[in-house]
């Protein structure tokens, strides 16, 4: 029986979080600090013609102010200016702030204020003088649609069948358009780095979801080896995906640091949030579905194109997903992308299947309104029981007993199938389902194992914990094949000079550094075998590795605690204070021959005014079928996670540009609407769970997605239910059902 | 000179817990007896969260401070400090008095020359709540807060909520109902929601209160009461419902049903899900 695993265990870090002690990025008490304003730019295209700093400089406390005209430029690295080869990685093209006289994007970063405190450095802000040649910029993709183009022509998947003809022969078929807008991921915690040189050797404490990344990212700006670079950040406070890649901050506060000689601080405003990193992409889909008359799927095609910047090919592969979800023979989905003078989108909670299969399951329930045929059966009689792609059976997929115990828990049947028709006193009352699905990914990771005599043990591993739970889960684990209670168990992560570890991100790395530590631990496991069997009358002598475990300070035969050898007297009779194990766990090559993923049924009520026509999210099951749970209560936290973030982008979160000055008109958290407390009412979740030791030895599937993804189409079903009127376009607000 | 940040040079903070922190754990108080059907597990919450957190922190920081400034350092020429007031405040119940610039906010006042960074700064417009402190037993926006009118006024922080090493009962039940993940709001949610409880004695009204007839005091807050005065705390990970829990928990003593269970197999046997023999598309 487990001691840890699939039992609740409240954070480790939680104390460290109520109290205040916990620590990001920019709260770091570093001496000598100097403070970085950022100035933006007023204009979304063209070039700066001036730029004065004079009056700002001689502010009081101004330190030194950088522009484009005197930032130093650092030489491109030399492994990114060849031409990329055959799989070789793209080069990269991120944008780099104060390199150019270039205007790409409506608040780019212009200019850099260094001043002695944090006031004196905004107020000089203001007193830059900039003037323009101004262009014309284009930001509404939906009026460039005609231009454009397949990103990545040679990796576009081929169709699947012969879906133009099959479509046109289905007896049923609806077509429809679907559109997402600019959402922004709107972390509390704004993103900022602390940066100082000692010699040539920099340390920064950031904010990011992968302290590697931005460790090779800052080496090759300043062209030093990356054993050079420390980047530390044990806390994050929400990320989403907004610090997957390295942004524009790190390199200028430590670029400046580095001018100045002081340790430098440099945080964004909630404004500067906005440009200065990516965002999930305005998005445009057309899908058309045929079917038989028995609701039998004929064919599915899915066109995509998301908005990108004029520098950078992003795609947010909208497609990818939905091409699997159902059994259907003939599918064709394509994803297209158009240049905007806007800054590059980037991965964001969830990136392109929410928004694929907020188009996909949309159009399943306007096909059932076709048919006439309940849209929890449609999804059943439609189910993939193997991968449609590949033929590949699944590792494990319970998405068929989500669907049943999600509808019988909802109260399902008891839905009546035409819109308008249930009420709650004069509150119109919709029920919606949507499928969620997510990838059950794992990426190589490494930990490094500490087991000392006196039977405590320190783990480590430079992943990071943006608040899914990391450093509990880490701990469990540890302590489940340790044998040691977790009290005596200390997890450290975010931080260079761990061994290397995965950005967290894909809902990858409880799976990746999870199973790290797992066979680390198998691994102290056999080096202690190995120094009790030096004894001649060792009471493992016969055993198997695999029969072996660690419970309670003693490595003995599973389930039969009378062969034990104590470890802590076998470890110093040996004169070994410690012991070290350092480990790189990477996916087995069994994978190859499933399909693998993650699933989940969600089913949703809403009450809509009938007046004021305002949509409240009264009621969600949750039915997740993704492998083992480690932590029942942080894994349930995630799937709410999922579900607020559902709600947000169905109901209320849109990033509005003036598309005159290509301008960014909300960027605060007054005017960028995400969920409050009082938008949440009952949220539920059921785990289905499903024993897969395919994925990885312990059977972890990813969560932190999946619990988002069919929610925003799950509302738009149960709006449509309630009210008998189809929104295609996000978000749903009221206007928009009047 | 470098600076050496590897705290695994002070074995002494590797140590496991010390008899301080063993008797800080053992009084996390446990605020409601458990009923049948109701969690089942209260949770293990591991003195190592505030143990050795804090002391790893603590030790990068003392490491830090030693910090001498390079020779070529680049210094301003002009005024260090402007514009300067002196105000006599007492935060989390000491005295103190600070020489600063008349545009500091109490949250700049806090984080960058108090070193108090458990108050959030989120959007610095008032906005999102996450750097809400208690005024003068009200709940403030400390970003909208000139430090210069704070003269004499009371200020508790996040810091300053538990009774010495005593969690304060709302940061507990924020533990055990898992009312955040990143933690980066919850400073200012735990500010908000002890103030709450003080706006429930004295009676006073909200947007949701339905009855602004009585002049009631005591009041008792139903859940839609406790997430509209709990929504100008924004909390992007989206943990409203442990919130709104564990605020129930200590507002009534009411034990929150749980929200979440594994599927057993009896029930998945049940389903009789039929084999079938899908052709391969």
């Amino acid at each position: 029986m487990p001691r840890y695993i699939g039992k609740e265990m409240s954070r480790v870090d939680g104390i460290a979080k109520v109290t205040g002690k916990a620590k990001y990025a920019a709260e770091f008490q570093v001496p000598n600090l100097a403070y970085g304003f950022i100035v933006q730019s007023t204009v979304g295209k063209g070039t700066i013609k001036s730029i004065d700093t004079g009056e700002a400089s001689r502010a009081p406390g101004v330190i030194r102010i950088y522009t484009h005209e005197n930032a130093p430029k650092p030489a491109p690295p030399k492994s990114t200016e060849l031409k990329p080869q055959d799989n070789a990685p793209e080069r990269d093209k991120s944008f780099r702030a104060l390199q150019t006289d270039q205007i790409f994007f409506n608040m780019q970063p212009i200019a850099l204020v260094l001043a002695e405190s944090f006031e004196q450095a905004r107020y000089a802000a203001r007193l830059v003088k900039t003037t323009y040649n101004e262009e014309k910029p284009t930001t509404n993709m939906e009026v460039a649609l005609k231009t454009a183009f397949v990103p990545n022509p040679q990796r576009a998947p081929k169709p699947r069948g012969n879906p133009a003809q099959a479509l046109k022969s289905s007896p049923v078929k609806i077509e429809a358009e679907y559109t997402i807008p600019i959402e922004h991921h709107n972390p509390m915690e704004p993103h900022g780095a602390i940066a100082f040189w000692e010699n040539e050797k920099l340390t920064i404490f950031d904010k990011t979801q992968g302290v590697y990344t931005v460790r090779r990212h800052l080496a090759t700006s300043f062209g030093i080896p990356e054993e050079n670079v420390r980047v530390i950040s044990p806390f994050v406070g929400g990320a989403f995906g907004s610090s997957l890649r390295p942004n524009y901050y790190p390199a200028i506060a430590a670029m400046a640091a580095r001018e100045i000689n002081r340790p430098v601080k440099l945080v964004y405003t909630r404004q500067q949030m906005f440009t200065g990193h990516g965002y999930r992409p305005h998005t445009w889909q057309k899908v058309a579905l045929g079917a038989e008359q028995n609701g039998k799927l004929t064919a599915i095609i899915h066109e995509a194109v998301n908005n990108s910047s004029t520098f950078e090919d992003y795609s947010d592969n909208t497609t990818n997903f939905p091409r699997s979800v159902y059994a259907c023979p003939n599918v064709d989905s394509s994803q297209k992308i158009v240049k905007t003078d806007l800054s590059t989108p980037c991965a964001m909670r969830a990136p392109g299947a929410v928004s694929g299969m907020f188009a996909l399951e949309c159009a399943m329930d306007e096909l059932a309104y076709a048919l006439k045929i309940d849209p929890l059966e449609l999804r059943l009689i439609n189910y993939a029981d193997v991968h449609p792609e590949s033929g590949k059976p699944f590792s494990s997929k319970a998405l068929r007993e989500c669907y049943q115990l999600g509808a019988e828990k909802f109260g399902w049947k008891n839905r009546k199938f035409e819109p308008r028709s249930m009420r709650d006193g004069r509150q119109l009352v919709g029920w919606g389902t949507a499928t969620g699905v997510w990838g059950a990914f794992q990426q190589p990771a490494s930990v490094k194992i500490t087991l000392r005599a006196d039977g405590t043990a320190h783990i480590a591993s430079a992943t990071s914990d943006i608040g899914p739970g990391t450093y509990t889960v880490i701990t469990l684990i540890a302590a489940e094949y340790l044998g040691l209670s977790a009290e005596k168990v200390k997890f450290e992560l975010g931080d260079t000079k761990f061994p290397r570890a995965p950005v967290q991100g894909g809902s990858f790395t409880t799976a990746s550094v999870g199973t790290a530590v797992y066979e680390s631990a198998r691994n102290i496991c056999q080096k202690l075998m190995n120094l009790a069997n030096k004894e001649s009358n060792s009471p493992l002598k016969t055993a198997k590795i695999d029969d072996l475990e660690m419970l309670n300070g003693n490595l003995q035969i599973k389930n039969n605690s009378s062969q034990k050898v104590n470890i802590s007297e076998l470890m110093r009779k040996n004169n070994l204070p410690e012991l070290i194990d350092v480990h790189e766990a990477k996916p087995s090559s069994e994978r190859q021959k499933y399909a693998t993923g993650a699933h989940g049924a969600q089913f949703v009520e809403v009450k809509v005014d009938p007046d004021l026509r305002i949509v409240r999210v009264t009621r969600v099951i949750e039915a997740t079928a993704c492998g083992k749970i480690m932590n029942p209560k942080t894994s349930h936290s995630q799937e709410i996670g999922g579900i607020v973030w559902g709600i947000g982008m169905a109901l209320t979160e849109a990033t509005e540009i003036d598309h005159r000055y290509g301008r960014i008109m909300n960027p605060n958290l007054q005017h960028y609407h995400v969920p409050v407390n009082a938008d949440v009412l009952n949220v539920e979740t059921l785990f289905v769970e499903e024993d897969d030791k395919i994925v990885n030895p312990l059977g972890i599937k990813g969560m932190g997605e999946l619990g988002m993804v069919g929610i925003p189409a799950a509302i738009a079903n149960a709006v449509f239910h309630a009210t008998g009127r189809r929104v295609r376009d996000l978000p749903i607000t009221p206007d928009k059902l009047l | 000179m470098e600076t050496e940040l590897d705290y695994e040079l002070h074995p002494e903070l590797n140590t496991a817990l010390s008899e301080d922190e063993k008797e800080l754990l053992s009084q996390i108080p446990e605020l409601t007896e458990l009923g049948e059907g109701r969690r089942k597990f209260l949770g293990q919450v591991f003195a190592s969260g505030l143990g050795v957190f804090a002391l790893q922190l603590l030790a990068q920081e003392e490491i830090l401070a030693s910090m001498k400034a390079s020779e070529d350092a680049v210094f301003a020429l002009e005024a260090l400090e402007e514009n300067l007031v002196a105000v006599k405040l007492k935060i989390n119940g000491l005295e103190k008095t600070l020489n600063l610039d008349s545009r500091v906010s109490l949250l700049d006042a806090l984080r960058e020359r108090l070193a108090l960074t458990g108050t959030k700064k989120g959007c610095d417009q008032g906005q999102c709540g996450a750097c809400t402190v208690i005024v003068n037993g009200r709940r403030v926006l400390s970003c909208l807060t000139l430090t210069a009118t704070c003269e004499g006024k009371e200020i508790t922080t996040v810091e300053g909520l538990a009774r010495g090493e005593e969690l304060h009962p709302m940061q507990a039940a924020f533990i055990k109902h898992d009312g955040f993940q990143c933690g980066y709001c919850t400073p200012g949610q735990l500010c908000s929601a002890v103030a709450l409880l003080q706006e429930a004695k004295n009676g006073e009204a909200s947007h949701a209160t339905v009855s602004f007839q009585t002049n009631a005091r005591n009041l008792k807050l139903s859940d839609e009461e406790i997430r509209e005065r709990m929504s100008g705390n924004i909390c992007r990970c989206g943990a409203y419902p442990g919130i709104v829990a564990a605020i129930q928990e200590v507002h009534k003593g009411k034990e929150t049903a749980q929200t979440w269970r594994f599927v057993s197999n009896e029930e998945i046997a049940a389903l009789n899900l039929e084999e079938k023999t899908d052709e391969i598309v």
